[in-house]
Protein backbone atom coordinates (compact mmCIF):
# COMPACT_ATOMS: atom_id res chain seq x y z
CA UNK A 1 0.00 0.00 0.00
CA UNK A 2 2.67 2.44 1.03
CA UNK A 3 4.77 1.36 -1.93
CA UNK A 4 1.85 1.97 -4.24
CA UNK A 5 1.33 5.42 -2.74
CA UNK A 6 4.96 6.17 -3.36
CA UNK A 7 4.73 5.09 -7.02
CA UNK A 8 1.53 7.07 -7.39
CA UNK A 9 3.16 10.21 -6.02
CA UNK A 10 6.19 9.80 -8.26
CA UNK A 11 3.93 8.97 -11.18
CA UNK A 12 1.98 12.19 -10.79
CA UNK A 13 5.25 14.07 -10.52
CA UNK A 14 6.61 12.46 -13.67
CA UNK A 15 3.24 12.89 -15.35
CA UNK A 16 3.36 16.63 -14.76
CA UNK A 17 6.50 16.85 -16.93
CA UNK A 18 5.07 14.58 -19.59
CA UNK A 19 1.84 16.56 -19.60
CA UNK A 20 3.55 19.92 -20.07
CA UNK A 21 5.57 18.69 -23.02
CA UNK A 22 2.68 16.65 -24.40
CA UNK A 23 0.62 19.85 -24.55
CA UNK A 24 3.05 21.27 -27.09
CA UNK A 25 2.85 18.16 -29.27
CA UNK A 26 -0.88 18.06 -28.99
CA UNK A 27 -1.60 21.71 -29.71
CA UNK A 28 0.61 21.76 -32.80
CA UNK A 29 -0.91 18.51 -33.98
CA UNK A 30 -4.37 19.88 -33.36
CA UNK A 31 -3.79 22.92 -35.51
CA UNK A 32 -1.54 21.56 -38.29
CA UNK A 33 -1.96 17.74 -38.09
CA UNK A 34 1.81 17.78 -37.75
CA UNK A 35 3.74 15.62 -35.32
CA UNK A 36 6.47 18.06 -34.48
CA UNK A 37 9.37 15.72 -33.77
CA UNK A 38 11.55 18.71 -32.94
CA UNK A 39 9.40 19.61 -29.93
CA UNK A 40 11.46 17.50 -27.50
CA UNK A 41 14.52 19.38 -28.71
CA UNK A 42 12.96 22.75 -27.92
CA UNK A 43 12.81 21.37 -24.38
CA UNK A 44 16.45 20.28 -24.56
CA UNK A 45 17.68 23.63 -25.93
CA UNK A 46 15.70 25.36 -23.17
CA UNK A 47 17.53 23.27 -20.59
CA UNK A 48 20.90 24.38 -21.98
CA UNK A 49 19.92 28.03 -22.29
CA UNK A 50 18.62 28.08 -18.72
CA UNK A 51 21.80 26.31 -17.60
CA UNK A 52 23.90 29.11 -19.03
CA UNK A 53 21.67 31.98 -17.87
CA UNK A 54 21.32 30.56 -14.35
CA UNK A 55 25.04 29.86 -14.18
CA UNK A 56 25.74 33.49 -15.09
CA UNK A 57 23.34 35.07 -12.62
CA UNK A 58 24.30 32.71 -9.81
CA UNK A 59 27.97 33.66 -9.93
CA UNK A 60 29.12 34.91 -6.54
CA UNK A 61 26.01 33.67 -4.73
CA UNK A 62 26.62 30.95 -2.19
CA UNK A 63 23.00 29.94 -1.85
CA UNK A 64 20.09 29.74 -4.24
CA UNK A 65 17.77 32.69 -4.71
CA UNK A 66 14.53 31.08 -5.79
CA UNK A 67 13.20 34.43 -6.94
CA UNK A 68 16.01 34.50 -9.48
CA UNK A 69 15.18 30.99 -10.62
CA UNK A 70 11.58 32.04 -11.19
CA UNK A 71 12.43 35.00 -13.39
CA UNK A 72 15.03 33.03 -15.29
CA UNK A 73 12.33 30.39 -15.75
CA UNK A 74 9.97 33.01 -17.17
CA UNK A 75 12.70 34.36 -19.43
CA UNK A 76 13.47 30.87 -20.71
CA UNK A 77 9.77 30.27 -21.34
CA UNK A 78 9.68 33.35 -23.55
CA UNK A 79 12.92 32.39 -25.32
CA UNK A 80 11.77 28.82 -25.96
CA UNK A 81 8.42 30.07 -27.16
CA UNK A 82 10.35 32.34 -29.49
CA UNK A 83 12.50 29.45 -30.70
CA UNK A 84 9.43 27.34 -31.47
CA UNK A 85 7.78 30.25 -33.28
CA UNK A 86 10.93 30.92 -35.26
CA UNK A 87 11.14 27.24 -36.21
CA UNK A 88 7.56 27.45 -37.43
CA UNK A 89 8.21 30.58 -39.48
CA UNK A 90 11.41 29.29 -41.03
CA UNK A 91 10.69 25.60 -41.49
CA UNK A 92 7.00 24.73 -41.32
CA UNK A 93 5.27 27.81 -42.65
CA UNK A 94 6.93 27.70 -46.06
CA UNK A 95 5.79 24.05 -46.23
CA UNK A 96 2.13 24.73 -45.41
CA UNK A 97 0.99 23.34 -48.74
CA UNK A 98 3.40 20.42 -48.75
CA UNK A 99 2.42 16.86 -47.86
CA UNK A 100 2.30 16.23 -44.13
CA UNK A 101 4.96 13.53 -44.48
CA UNK A 102 7.39 16.09 -45.91
CA UNK A 103 6.73 18.32 -42.92
CA UNK A 104 7.45 15.45 -40.54
CA UNK A 105 10.72 14.74 -42.30
CA UNK A 106 11.56 18.43 -41.97
CA UNK A 107 10.73 18.14 -38.26
CA UNK A 108 13.21 15.28 -37.88
CA UNK A 109 15.78 17.37 -39.73
CA UNK A 110 15.15 20.31 -37.43
CA UNK A 111 15.55 18.01 -34.44
CA UNK A 112 18.97 16.95 -35.76
CA UNK A 113 19.98 20.56 -36.33
CA UNK A 114 19.09 21.50 -32.75
CA UNK A 115 20.81 18.49 -31.19
CA UNK A 116 23.97 18.93 -33.20
CA UNK A 117 23.86 22.68 -32.71
CA UNK A 118 24.00 22.14 -28.96
CA UNK A 119 26.66 19.47 -29.42
CA UNK A 120 29.06 21.86 -31.17
CA UNK A 121 28.32 24.92 -29.03
CA UNK A 122 31.33 25.79 -26.85
CA UNK A 123 30.53 25.20 -23.19
CA UNK A 124 27.66 22.82 -23.95
CA UNK A 125 28.73 19.71 -25.91
CA UNK A 126 28.21 15.99 -25.38
CA UNK A 127 28.90 15.49 -21.70
CA UNK A 128 26.36 15.59 -18.92
CA UNK A 129 26.34 19.07 -17.41
CA UNK A 130 25.58 19.71 -13.78
CA UNK A 131 22.68 22.13 -13.46
CA UNK A 132 23.60 25.22 -11.41
CA UNK A 133 20.58 24.96 -9.11
CA UNK A 134 18.97 21.96 -7.44
CA UNK A 135 15.98 21.55 -5.18
CA UNK A 136 16.79 20.84 -1.53
CA UNK A 137 15.96 17.37 -0.16
CA UNK A 138 13.69 18.72 2.56
CA UNK A 139 10.07 17.72 2.28
CA UNK A 140 7.12 16.07 3.96
CA UNK A 141 5.73 12.63 4.69
CA UNK A 142 2.53 11.04 3.51
CA UNK A 143 2.33 7.94 5.71
CA UNK A 144 5.84 6.61 5.52
CA UNK A 145 6.51 8.06 2.07
CA UNK A 146 8.79 11.03 1.72
CA UNK A 147 8.11 13.65 -0.97
CA UNK A 148 10.14 16.83 -1.36
CA UNK A 149 8.75 20.35 -1.44
CA UNK A 150 10.42 20.69 -4.80
CA UNK A 151 8.31 17.87 -6.18
CA UNK A 152 5.15 19.41 -4.82
CA UNK A 153 5.95 22.85 -6.22
CA UNK A 154 6.77 21.39 -9.63
CA UNK A 155 3.45 19.55 -9.71
CA UNK A 156 1.60 22.71 -8.66
CA UNK A 157 3.34 24.89 -11.26
CA UNK A 158 2.68 22.32 -13.98
CA UNK A 159 -0.94 22.10 -12.91
CA UNK A 160 -1.35 25.87 -13.05
CA UNK A 161 0.27 26.09 -16.49
CA UNK A 162 -1.96 23.28 -17.75
CA UNK A 163 -5.01 24.98 -16.30
CA UNK A 164 -3.97 28.26 -17.91
CA UNK A 165 -3.76 26.65 -21.34
CA UNK A 166 -7.06 24.88 -20.78
CA UNK A 167 -8.80 28.16 -19.95
CA UNK A 168 -7.09 29.99 -22.78
CA UNK A 169 -8.20 27.44 -25.36
CA UNK A 170 -11.62 26.87 -23.87
CA UNK A 171 -12.72 30.33 -22.84
CA UNK A 172 -10.95 33.13 -24.67
CA UNK A 173 -11.67 34.46 -28.14
CA UNK A 174 -8.11 33.54 -29.14
CA UNK A 175 -8.71 29.98 -27.93
CA UNK A 176 -11.88 29.78 -29.97
CA UNK A 177 -9.94 31.03 -32.98
CA UNK A 178 -7.38 28.26 -32.36
CA UNK A 179 -10.09 25.63 -32.38
CA UNK A 180 -11.62 27.19 -35.49
CA UNK A 181 -8.27 27.08 -37.32
CA UNK A 182 -7.87 23.50 -36.15
CA UNK A 183 -11.17 22.51 -37.74
CA UNK A 184 -11.19 24.51 -40.98
CA UNK A 185 -8.46 26.97 -41.92
CA UNK A 186 -10.30 28.45 -44.89
CA UNK A 187 -13.46 29.06 -42.91
CA UNK A 188 -11.31 30.62 -40.18
CA UNK A 189 -9.78 33.05 -42.68
CA UNK A 190 -13.30 33.98 -43.76
CA UNK A 191 -14.01 34.99 -40.16
CA UNK A 192 -11.19 37.50 -40.40
CA UNK A 193 -8.84 35.30 -38.38
CA UNK A 194 -5.17 35.75 -39.17
CA UNK A 195 -4.45 32.04 -39.42
CA UNK A 196 -0.67 32.40 -39.64
CA UNK A 197 -0.64 34.46 -36.48
CA UNK A 198 -2.80 31.95 -34.61
CA UNK A 199 -0.51 29.11 -35.66
CA UNK A 200 2.52 31.13 -34.56
CA UNK A 201 0.92 31.70 -31.16
CA UNK A 202 0.24 27.99 -30.76
CA UNK A 203 3.91 27.26 -31.42
CA UNK A 204 4.86 29.95 -28.94
CA UNK A 205 2.69 28.49 -26.18
CA UNK A 206 3.94 24.95 -26.82
CA UNK A 207 7.53 26.16 -26.73
CA UNK A 208 6.99 28.19 -23.56
CA UNK A 209 5.56 25.14 -21.77
CA UNK A 210 8.53 23.06 -22.88
CA UNK A 211 10.77 25.84 -21.54
CA UNK A 212 9.11 25.68 -18.14
CA UNK A 213 9.43 21.89 -18.11
CA UNK A 214 13.11 22.19 -19.01
CA UNK A 215 13.96 24.50 -16.10
CA UNK A 216 12.07 22.28 -13.69
CA UNK A 217 13.79 19.18 -15.07
CA UNK A 218 17.19 20.79 -14.61
CA UNK A 219 16.39 21.95 -11.11
CA UNK A 220 14.99 18.60 -10.07
CA UNK A 221 17.24 16.05 -11.78
CA UNK A 222 20.35 18.23 -11.54
CA UNK A 223 21.89 17.30 -14.87
CA UNK A 224 21.23 17.88 -18.55
CA UNK A 225 22.39 16.32 -21.80
CA UNK A 226 21.95 17.15 -25.47
CA UNK A 227 20.02 13.92 -26.06
CA UNK A 228 17.55 14.49 -23.23
CA UNK A 229 14.96 15.87 -25.64
CA UNK A 230 14.81 12.64 -27.57
CA UNK A 231 13.69 10.39 -24.73
CA UNK A 232 11.43 12.90 -23.07
CA UNK A 233 10.01 13.87 -26.44
CA UNK A 234 9.18 10.25 -27.17
CA UNK A 235 7.52 9.83 -23.80
CA UNK A 236 5.57 13.07 -24.06
CA UNK A 237 4.48 12.16 -27.57
CA UNK A 238 3.30 8.82 -26.21
CA UNK A 239 1.38 10.69 -23.51
CA UNK A 240 -0.25 12.94 -26.09
CA UNK A 241 -1.37 9.96 -28.16
CA UNK A 242 -2.55 8.12 -25.04
CA UNK A 243 -4.75 11.02 -24.09
CA UNK A 244 -5.95 11.61 -27.64
CA UNK A 245 -3.65 13.81 -29.65
CA UNK A 246 -5.03 17.23 -30.52
CA UNK A 247 -6.94 17.41 -27.27
CA UNK A 248 -5.76 19.70 -24.45
CA UNK A 249 -7.28 17.76 -21.57
CA UNK A 250 -6.10 14.55 -23.20
CA UNK A 251 -2.46 15.67 -23.12
CA UNK A 252 -2.63 16.28 -19.38
CA UNK A 253 -4.52 13.06 -18.62
CA UNK A 254 -2.24 11.08 -20.94
CA UNK A 255 0.79 12.58 -19.18
CA UNK A 256 -0.50 11.60 -15.76
CA UNK A 257 -1.46 8.08 -16.80
CA UNK A 258 1.88 7.53 -18.50
CA UNK A 259 3.70 8.92 -15.48
CA UNK A 260 1.89 6.59 -13.10
CA UNK A 261 2.17 3.53 -15.35
CA UNK A 262 5.86 4.20 -15.90
CA UNK A 263 6.49 4.80 -12.24
CA UNK A 264 4.80 1.55 -11.23
CA UNK A 265 6.40 -0.33 -14.13
CA UNK A 266 9.92 0.79 -13.33
CA UNK A 267 9.22 0.02 -9.65
CA UNK A 268 8.49 -3.55 -10.69
CA UNK A 269 10.99 -4.13 -13.50
CA UNK A 270 13.72 -1.52 -12.97
CA UNK A 271 14.45 1.91 -14.45
CA UNK A 272 15.94 0.59 -17.68
CA UNK A 273 12.46 -0.61 -18.65
CA UNK A 274 10.91 2.88 -18.56
CA UNK A 275 10.53 3.34 -22.33
CA UNK A 276 9.40 -0.23 -22.83
CA UNK A 277 6.70 0.22 -20.22
CA UNK A 278 5.62 3.49 -21.87
CA UNK A 279 5.24 1.91 -25.29
CA UNK A 280 3.59 -1.21 -23.91
CA UNK A 281 1.02 1.05 -22.26
CA UNK A 282 0.52 2.90 -25.54
CA UNK A 283 0.08 -0.25 -27.61
CA UNK A 284 -2.35 -1.69 -25.08
CA UNK A 285 -4.32 1.51 -24.92
CA UNK A 286 -4.55 1.94 -28.68
CA UNK A 287 -5.66 -1.66 -28.94
CA UNK A 288 -8.79 -0.89 -26.97
CA UNK A 289 -9.26 2.75 -27.95
CA UNK A 290 -7.52 3.69 -31.18
CA UNK A 291 -8.32 7.37 -30.74
CA UNK A 292 -6.77 7.69 -27.31
CA UNK A 293 -8.73 8.59 -24.22
CA UNK A 294 -10.27 11.88 -25.33
CA UNK A 295 -9.42 11.74 -29.00
CA UNK A 296 -12.81 11.26 -30.63
CA UNK A 297 -13.11 14.55 -32.43
CA UNK A 298 -9.76 14.42 -34.12
CA UNK A 299 -10.28 10.86 -35.19
CA UNK A 300 -13.62 11.74 -36.70
CA UNK A 301 -11.99 14.42 -38.79
CA UNK A 302 -9.18 12.29 -40.07
CA UNK B 1 -21.68 54.15 -54.94
CA UNK B 2 -20.40 50.84 -56.24
CA UNK B 3 -19.84 48.30 -53.48
CA UNK B 4 -17.96 45.88 -55.72
CA UNK B 5 -16.31 46.34 -59.08
CA UNK B 6 -14.59 43.50 -60.88
CA UNK B 7 -12.61 44.24 -63.99
CA UNK B 8 -11.47 41.40 -66.20
CA UNK B 9 -10.87 38.88 -63.47
CA UNK B 10 -9.22 35.61 -64.46
CA UNK B 11 -8.46 32.71 -62.15
CA UNK B 12 -6.79 29.45 -63.09
CA UNK B 13 -6.25 26.22 -61.17
CA UNK B 14 -3.00 25.24 -62.77
CA UNK B 15 -4.02 24.74 -66.40
CA UNK B 16 -7.74 24.56 -65.53
CA UNK B 17 -9.76 27.70 -66.14
CA UNK B 18 -11.84 28.81 -63.17
CA UNK B 19 -13.09 32.12 -64.57
CA UNK B 20 -11.83 34.27 -67.42
CA UNK B 21 -12.18 38.02 -68.02
CA UNK B 22 -15.15 38.51 -65.75
CA UNK B 23 -16.31 42.10 -65.38
CA UNK B 24 -19.19 42.93 -63.11
CA UNK B 25 -20.32 45.41 -60.52
CA UNK B 26 -22.65 45.52 -57.55
CA UNK B 27 -24.28 48.75 -56.42
CA UNK B 28 -24.41 49.51 -52.71
CA UNK B 29 -27.61 48.13 -51.16
CA UNK B 30 -28.40 45.91 -54.13
CA UNK B 31 -29.03 42.18 -54.24
CA UNK B 32 -27.21 40.80 -57.27
CA UNK B 33 -27.36 37.16 -58.31
CA UNK B 34 -24.57 35.21 -59.93
CA UNK B 35 -26.07 32.31 -61.84
CA UNK B 36 -24.74 29.44 -63.82
CA UNK B 37 -24.58 25.67 -64.13
CA UNK B 38 -22.37 23.50 -61.99
CA UNK B 39 -18.74 24.23 -62.80
CA UNK B 40 -19.46 27.61 -64.39
CA UNK B 41 -17.06 29.41 -62.06
CA UNK B 42 -19.42 30.99 -59.52
CA UNK B 43 -17.61 29.75 -56.42
CA UNK B 44 -14.26 30.56 -57.97
CA UNK B 45 -15.33 34.15 -58.44
CA UNK B 46 -16.47 34.52 -54.82
CA UNK B 47 -13.21 32.98 -53.62
CA UNK B 48 -11.23 35.45 -55.68
CA UNK B 49 -13.22 38.35 -54.24
CA UNK B 50 -12.74 37.19 -50.64
CA UNK B 51 -9.11 36.45 -51.46
CA UNK B 52 -8.88 32.80 -50.47
CA UNK B 53 -7.63 32.05 -53.98
CA UNK B 54 -5.46 34.35 -56.05
CA UNK B 55 -6.62 35.89 -59.25
CA UNK B 56 -4.25 35.64 -62.18
CA UNK B 57 -5.24 39.02 -63.51
CA UNK B 58 -7.82 41.74 -63.09
CA UNK B 59 -8.86 44.36 -60.58
CA UNK B 60 -11.21 43.96 -57.63
CA UNK B 61 -12.44 47.17 -56.05
CA UNK B 62 -14.38 47.32 -52.80
CA UNK B 63 -16.08 50.72 -52.40
CA UNK B 64 -13.54 52.11 -54.82
CA UNK B 65 -10.57 50.69 -52.98
CA UNK B 66 -8.27 48.20 -54.74
CA UNK B 67 -8.27 44.93 -52.81
CA UNK B 68 -5.54 43.41 -54.86
CA UNK B 69 -2.81 43.07 -52.26
CA UNK B 70 -4.94 42.82 -49.16
CA UNK B 71 -4.81 39.49 -47.33
CA UNK B 72 -8.16 37.73 -47.02
CA UNK B 73 -8.61 38.19 -43.28
CA UNK B 74 -8.12 41.95 -43.70
CA UNK B 75 -10.87 42.06 -46.31
CA UNK B 76 -13.26 40.77 -43.64
CA UNK B 77 -12.18 43.58 -41.34
CA UNK B 78 -12.96 45.96 -44.20
CA UNK B 79 -16.57 44.78 -44.31
CA UNK B 80 -16.63 42.04 -46.94
CA UNK B 81 -17.88 38.68 -45.73
CA UNK B 82 -18.15 35.41 -47.64
CA UNK B 83 -20.41 32.54 -46.60
CA UNK B 84 -18.85 29.65 -48.49
CA UNK B 85 -20.46 26.76 -50.29
CA UNK B 86 -21.37 24.01 -47.85
CA UNK B 87 -21.70 26.58 -45.01
CA UNK B 88 -18.44 25.53 -43.32
CA UNK B 89 -19.56 26.21 -39.78
CA UNK B 90 -17.27 25.02 -36.99
CA UNK B 91 -18.94 21.78 -35.99
CA UNK B 92 -16.82 21.17 -32.89
CA UNK B 93 -17.68 24.61 -31.48
CA UNK B 94 -20.95 25.72 -29.97
CA UNK B 95 -23.40 27.97 -31.77
CA UNK B 96 -22.40 30.79 -29.47
CA UNK B 97 -18.71 30.27 -30.20
CA UNK B 98 -19.38 30.21 -33.94
CA UNK B 99 -21.17 33.54 -33.62
CA UNK B 100 -18.43 35.09 -31.51
CA UNK B 101 -15.88 34.12 -34.14
CA UNK B 102 -17.99 35.85 -36.74
CA UNK B 103 -17.02 39.12 -35.08
CA UNK B 104 -13.35 38.14 -34.72
CA UNK B 105 -12.17 40.21 -37.64
CA UNK B 106 -13.84 43.40 -36.48
CA UNK B 107 -11.25 43.88 -33.73
CA UNK B 108 -13.88 45.41 -31.51
CA UNK B 109 -13.87 45.23 -27.74
CA UNK B 110 -15.70 42.75 -25.58
CA UNK B 111 -18.59 45.13 -24.90
CA UNK B 112 -19.21 45.96 -28.54
CA UNK B 113 -18.99 42.30 -29.46
CA UNK B 114 -21.61 41.31 -26.93
CA UNK B 115 -23.86 44.17 -28.08
CA UNK B 116 -23.53 42.95 -31.63
CA UNK B 117 -24.27 39.43 -30.43
CA UNK B 118 -27.56 40.57 -28.86
CA UNK B 119 -28.53 42.36 -32.06
CA UNK B 120 -27.84 39.30 -34.18
CA UNK B 121 -29.57 36.96 -31.76
CA UNK B 122 -32.63 39.20 -31.92
CA UNK B 123 -32.64 38.62 -35.67
CA UNK B 124 -32.13 34.87 -35.24
CA UNK B 125 -34.16 33.76 -32.19
CA UNK B 126 -33.65 30.08 -32.97
CA UNK B 127 -29.93 30.43 -32.35
CA UNK B 128 -30.52 32.16 -29.06
CA UNK B 129 -32.46 29.14 -27.79
CA UNK B 130 -29.64 26.77 -28.75
CA UNK B 131 -26.73 28.99 -27.88
CA UNK B 132 -24.68 26.33 -26.09
CA UNK B 133 -25.38 23.47 -28.46
CA UNK B 134 -22.56 22.06 -30.60
CA UNK B 135 -22.99 23.45 -34.09
CA UNK B 136 -22.31 20.01 -35.60
CA UNK B 137 -25.60 18.77 -34.19
CA UNK B 138 -27.66 21.23 -36.27
CA UNK B 139 -29.56 20.18 -39.39
CA UNK B 140 -28.48 21.47 -42.80
CA UNK B 141 -31.01 24.30 -42.81
CA UNK B 142 -30.13 25.31 -39.29
CA UNK B 143 -26.45 25.30 -40.20
CA UNK B 144 -27.17 27.62 -43.11
CA UNK B 145 -29.02 29.98 -40.79
CA UNK B 146 -26.06 29.87 -38.40
CA UNK B 147 -23.64 30.57 -41.25
CA UNK B 148 -25.61 33.68 -42.22
CA UNK B 149 -25.91 34.83 -38.62
CA UNK B 150 -22.19 34.28 -38.10
CA UNK B 151 -21.45 36.37 -41.17
CA UNK B 152 -23.73 39.14 -39.88
CA UNK B 153 -21.74 39.28 -36.64
CA UNK B 154 -19.08 41.30 -38.43
CA UNK B 155 -21.69 43.87 -39.43
CA UNK B 156 -20.65 43.56 -43.07
CA UNK B 157 -21.17 46.06 -45.83
CA UNK B 158 -21.26 43.28 -48.40
CA UNK B 159 -22.40 39.69 -47.86
CA UNK B 160 -21.45 37.10 -50.47
CA UNK B 161 -23.23 33.80 -50.13
CA UNK B 162 -22.63 30.64 -52.13
CA UNK B 163 -25.58 28.38 -52.92
CA UNK B 164 -27.54 28.82 -49.69
CA UNK B 165 -30.34 26.58 -50.95
CA UNK B 166 -28.06 23.61 -51.64
CA UNK B 167 -29.36 20.42 -50.05
CA UNK B 168 -32.28 22.08 -48.27
CA UNK B 169 -35.95 21.17 -48.57
CA UNK B 170 -38.31 23.88 -49.90
CA UNK B 171 -39.55 24.94 -46.49
CA UNK B 172 -36.02 25.54 -45.21
CA UNK B 173 -35.12 27.34 -48.41
CA UNK B 174 -37.97 29.76 -47.75
CA UNK B 175 -36.65 30.47 -44.27
CA UNK B 176 -33.14 31.08 -45.56
CA UNK B 177 -34.34 33.34 -48.38
CA UNK B 178 -36.54 35.34 -46.02
CA UNK B 179 -33.46 35.87 -43.89
CA UNK B 180 -31.44 37.04 -46.86
CA UNK B 181 -34.12 39.59 -47.66
CA UNK B 182 -34.05 40.78 -44.06
CA UNK B 183 -30.29 41.12 -44.28
CA UNK B 184 -30.66 43.18 -47.44
CA UNK B 185 -33.45 45.24 -45.89
CA UNK B 186 -31.11 46.56 -43.23
CA UNK B 187 -28.85 47.91 -45.95
CA UNK B 188 -26.44 45.04 -46.53
CA UNK B 189 -25.34 44.58 -50.13
CA UNK B 190 -25.77 40.96 -51.19
CA UNK B 191 -23.98 39.00 -53.90
CA UNK B 192 -25.90 35.76 -54.16
CA UNK B 193 -24.59 32.68 -55.96
CA UNK B 194 -27.25 30.20 -57.01
CA UNK B 195 -27.88 27.37 -59.40
CA UNK B 196 -31.60 27.68 -58.70
CA UNK B 197 -32.44 30.49 -61.12
CA UNK B 198 -36.06 31.05 -60.19
CA UNK B 199 -35.29 31.36 -56.52
CA UNK B 200 -32.46 33.82 -57.00
CA UNK B 201 -34.25 36.04 -59.50
CA UNK B 202 -37.16 36.42 -57.08
CA UNK B 203 -35.05 38.40 -54.65
CA UNK B 204 -32.27 39.80 -56.82
CA UNK B 205 -32.59 43.09 -58.68
CA UNK B 206 -30.03 42.08 -61.28
CA UNK B 207 -28.11 39.00 -62.27
CA UNK B 208 -25.03 37.87 -64.14
CA UNK B 209 -24.98 34.48 -65.81
CA UNK B 210 -21.73 32.60 -66.03
CA UNK B 211 -20.97 29.85 -68.48
CA UNK B 212 -17.66 28.05 -68.56
CA UNK B 213 -15.96 30.81 -66.66
CA UNK B 214 -17.27 33.80 -68.58
CA UNK B 215 -20.24 36.13 -68.26
CA UNK B 216 -22.60 35.28 -71.12
CA UNK B 217 -25.63 37.25 -70.02
CA UNK B 218 -26.56 39.96 -67.57
CA UNK B 219 -29.43 42.29 -66.81
CA UNK B 220 -32.32 43.07 -64.50
CA UNK B 221 -34.14 40.06 -63.09
CA UNK B 222 -37.51 40.83 -64.62
CA UNK B 223 -36.14 40.75 -68.14
CA UNK B 224 -33.81 37.81 -67.57
CA UNK B 225 -36.47 35.52 -66.23
CA UNK B 226 -38.13 35.20 -69.67
CA UNK B 227 -34.93 35.33 -71.67
CA UNK B 228 -34.41 32.08 -73.65
CA UNK B 229 -30.65 32.61 -73.53
CA UNK B 230 -30.82 31.98 -69.76
CA UNK B 231 -31.84 28.35 -70.13
CA UNK B 232 -29.39 28.03 -73.01
CA UNK B 233 -26.60 28.95 -70.62
CA UNK B 234 -27.53 26.01 -68.44
CA UNK B 235 -28.24 23.58 -71.27
CA UNK B 236 -25.14 24.68 -73.14
CA UNK B 237 -23.03 23.53 -70.25
CA UNK B 238 -24.86 20.21 -70.14
CA UNK B 239 -24.44 19.65 -73.89
CA UNK B 240 -20.80 20.56 -73.52
CA UNK B 241 -20.42 17.78 -70.98
CA UNK B 242 -21.40 15.20 -73.59
CA UNK B 243 -18.17 15.11 -75.52
N1 LIG C 1 -9.60 23.32 -56.49
C1 LIG C 1 -9.76 23.20 -57.83
N2 LIG C 1 -8.81 22.62 -58.57
C2 LIG C 1 -8.96 22.49 -59.91
N3 LIG C 1 -10.01 22.92 -60.58
C3 LIG C 1 -11.01 23.51 -59.90
C4 LIG C 1 -10.93 23.68 -58.47
N4 LIG C 1 -12.06 24.30 -58.06
C5 LIG C 1 -12.80 24.51 -59.17
N5 LIG C 1 -12.18 24.04 -60.26
C6 LIG C 1 -12.68 24.11 -61.64
O1 LIG C 1 -13.00 25.45 -61.92
C7 LIG C 1 -14.20 25.54 -62.66
C8 LIG C 1 -15.20 26.40 -61.90
O2 LIG C 1 -15.55 25.76 -60.69
P1 LIG C 1 -16.45 26.42 -59.59
O3 LIG C 1 -16.05 27.82 -59.40
O4 LIG C 1 -16.44 25.56 -58.39
O5 LIG C 1 -17.87 26.36 -60.28
P2 LIG C 1 -19.32 26.58 -59.67
O6 LIG C 1 -19.19 27.11 -58.29
O7 LIG C 1 -19.97 27.53 -60.61
O8 LIG C 1 -19.99 25.24 -59.68
C9 LIG C 1 -14.69 24.12 -62.88
O9 LIG C 1 -14.25 23.69 -64.14
C10 LIG C 1 -13.97 23.34 -61.81
O10 LIG C 1 -13.74 22.02 -62.22
MG1 LIG D 1 -19.85 26.30 -56.53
Amino acid sequence: MSLLLNELGNGIFLGAFFGLIALGYSMVYGILRLINFAHGDFFMVAAFVSYTVLGAVMVGHSHTHWFTVVWVGLLVMVLTGGLATLANQLVYRPMRRAAILSMMIAAIGLSQVLENGVLVTPGWGATYLVYPVTTPPSGFYVGSNHFTWGQLIIVVISGLLGLGVYLLVGRTLLGKAMRAVSEDQTAAVLMGINVDLVIAIVFFIGGALAGAAAVMTGVYYGQINYLMGFTVGLEAFTAAVLGGIGNIGGAVIGGLILGIVQSIGTGLFGAEWAIVVAFAALVLMLWFRPTGILGERVARRM
Amino acid sequence: MKALELEEISVYYGPVRGVENVTLDVEEGEIVALLGANGAGKSTLLKAISGIIHQKQGIIKFFGEDFHRMSPHRRVVGGLVHVPEGRRIFTALTIGENLELGAYGTKTGRVERSERLSEVLAMFPFLKEHFKRLAGTLSGGEQQVLAIARAMMSNPKVLMIDEPSLGLDPQKIDIVYDLLQEVAAIGTTVLLVEQNVKLALEIAARAYVLQQGSVVLSGVSSSLINDPRLSDAYLGKAADGDH
